[in-house]
């Protein structure tokens, strides 16, 4: 257990918490990735999958799709796009974001998936139209649902985001490659830690949120 | 009278499997059995025990030891190879035990693993370090010019403008970028060394952690970096037109390729042989063999080698 406790001596240290290789600075680029990813993949999935779970169109082509989409290796798609775009923040960007894409689009077109046919058909008998149908009935009907293909992507796309360091780039996964680059095992022992706790921190404000949620109704 | 015949069937596939380990033991090349059984059965003309050459498992040391195996097979030896035996540990341990007999290794790798604190940098100090450091069953033959190692490069335009043929070529430009794996920003031959051997410093330095593959090349080739640590041998270096800057005050520790033999099995006749390959094998050719390996058509690596081998007049 020696590994571990001179990591958290390298993580105690008030050396490694500030400047551009402190902790702060590292989680508030690892956050900015994951942010970032999470709202782009956001912004493709969620809308395709509200209207694949409306319309009841495309269904299999978007469960085979999500599926091909996880078999991607996330380092080998970042190679990819380095040797297509050079490096920068649209490789690692891109790979994590076909990383969220299957959680999120599964998580909207099975929360409409789940809603009652007879409440949809009760909405639409009192007159709602196709866009009430879904933003008044739909949505919140599946909202827990929503959020739970929200706090998978996050969950991943935070535990993998540390890749953007291997082009370069900054994050909590400089800790792990340059600690492994030199064989400083208390290095990646201590970056892995954070990046434990700050998975299990976002996990945790999910499951709240999720909970709030279901109690509401 | 059905427990006899199960006790006969036993006996007589016990017996078979005896048979088929005796079958296979001339031929076989792996773990002891190779060279104790071949010490009895050399009657192959030549004076000397059968060799086998191993190797690592990357394409160059493959290619390398099928060059001296087939130079030696060339010359009347019985030589074989025994190619693909992973790290450094294994096949030290392979020659040590005596499985393997001779292996293409690099100086200043092999010194680093027999000596962790060396310091010797130059060509001529690492091999008198490493002889010093070898144990007593192993030696090593003359080394070759033929390196594999860190190597700084830059684009062709880049160095064409700046006018830069070695490494302190690139003091006079300012603002300089650097790619390569994450050590070479702590490392004595990177970003300190650069500052201490040839008073470049301000380096701006890009971690790319593929070892001078794809990524680190096109972050070179699309201008985003000046210059790049990419292994002295590798294709991508002819392909792109790369410039090797050279390294006047050796910086970066020399890696000649260097035949590794057990001492039982070393003569003046295999150091003959030996030493006319390593005598034209030089760094360009290691380049020209790995591109050829790893070429669209991927040929063997024994017919790389046989090729270079009949050009160079050896075989």
């Amino acid at each position: 257990m020696s590994g571990i406790s001179e990591g958290i001596s390298w993580l105690t240290d008030s050396a490694h918490w500030h400047g551009d290789d402190g902790f702060p600075h590292r989680i508030a680029q690892h956050l900015g990735y994951t942010s970032l990813t999470v709202v782009i993949a956001s912004a493709i999935a969620i809308p395709l999958g509200l209207w694949i779970g409306h319309t009841g169109r495309l269904r299999g082509l978007a469960i085979a799709l999500t599926g091909a989409l996880r078999a991607l290796p996330t380092l080998g798609l970042l190679t990819l796009v380095v040797i297509w775009r050079g490096i920068g923040l649209t490789p690692p960007i891109v790979a994590l974001v076909v990383l969220a894409i299957p959680p999120l689009l599964a998580g909207a077109y099975a929360g409409l998936e789940s809603v009652d046919r007879a409440t949809i058909d009760a909405a639409r008998a009192i007159g709602m139209n196709e866009w009430q149908v879904l933003g008044k009935v739909e949505v919140p009907l599946a909202l827990p649902l929503i959020i739970g293909g929200l706090r998978a992507a996050v969950l991943q796309v935070v535990a993998t985001a540390t890749v953007a360091a291997y082009i370069g780039l900054g994050g909590l996964g400089r800790y792990l490659i340059d600690g492994l680059a030199v064989r400083d095992y208390p290095q990646m022992v201590a970056g892995s830690i954070v990046i434990v706790v700050l998975a299990l921190v976002l996990d945790g404000i999910f499951a709240v949120v999720q909970r709030a949620l279901s109690i509401q109704r | 009278m059905k427990v006899t015949r199960l006790v006969a069937l036993a006996a007589a596939s016990g017996l078979a499997l005896t048979l088929a380990a005796c079958g296979s033991d001339p031929t076989n090349t792996s773990a002891g059995s190779g060279s104790k059984a071949s010490a009895s059965s050399s009657a192959s003309g030549s004076t000397t025990q059968p060799i086998v050459v191993g190797s690592a498992s990357f394409g160059e040391s493959e290619i390398l030891a099928e060059i001296y195996a087939q130079a030696l097979t060339a010359k009347g030896f019985d030589a074989s190879t025994h190619l693909d035996i992973g790290q450094r540990e294994a096949y030290i341990g392979a020659l040590k035990d005596g499985s393997i007999s001779l292996f293409p290794e690099y100086t200043g790798n092999l010194l680093t693993y027999f000596d962790p604190k060396a310091t010797a940098t130059a060509p001529a100090d690492v091999d008198a370090a490493l002889k010093a450091a070898l144990p007593d069953t192993l030696t090593t033959l003359t080394p070759s010019a033929a390196e594999d190692k860190d190597s700084y490069n830059v684009t062709a335009d880049f160095a064409k403008k700046n006018n830069l043929h070695t490494i302190a070529d690139l003091k006079g430009v300012s603002g300089l970028s650097l790619a390569g794996n994450p050590e070479l920003k702590t490392r004595s031959y990177g970003v300190p060394g650069l500052d201490k051997v040839y008073g470049i410093s301000g380096i701006s330095f890009t971690p790319i952690s593929d070892s001078g593959g794809p990524a680190t090349v096109k972050a070179l080739t699309s201008g985003k970096v000046d210059v790049a640590d990419i292994y002295s041998t590798t294709p991508s270096i002819s392909q792109n037109h790369l410039v090797t800057l050279s390294d006047p005050k050796n910086l970066v520790a020399a890696q000649n390729v260097v035949p590794l033999i057990r001492k039982d099995h070393d003569s003046a006749d295999v150091d003959a042989v030996l030493n006319a390959v390593s005598a034209k094998l030089t760094t360009a050719s290691l380049l020209e063999l790995n591109t050829k390996f790893n070429g669209p058509d991927k040929p063997k690596a024994a017919d790389v080698a046989a090729d270079w081998l009949k050009a160079n007049g050896l075989a």
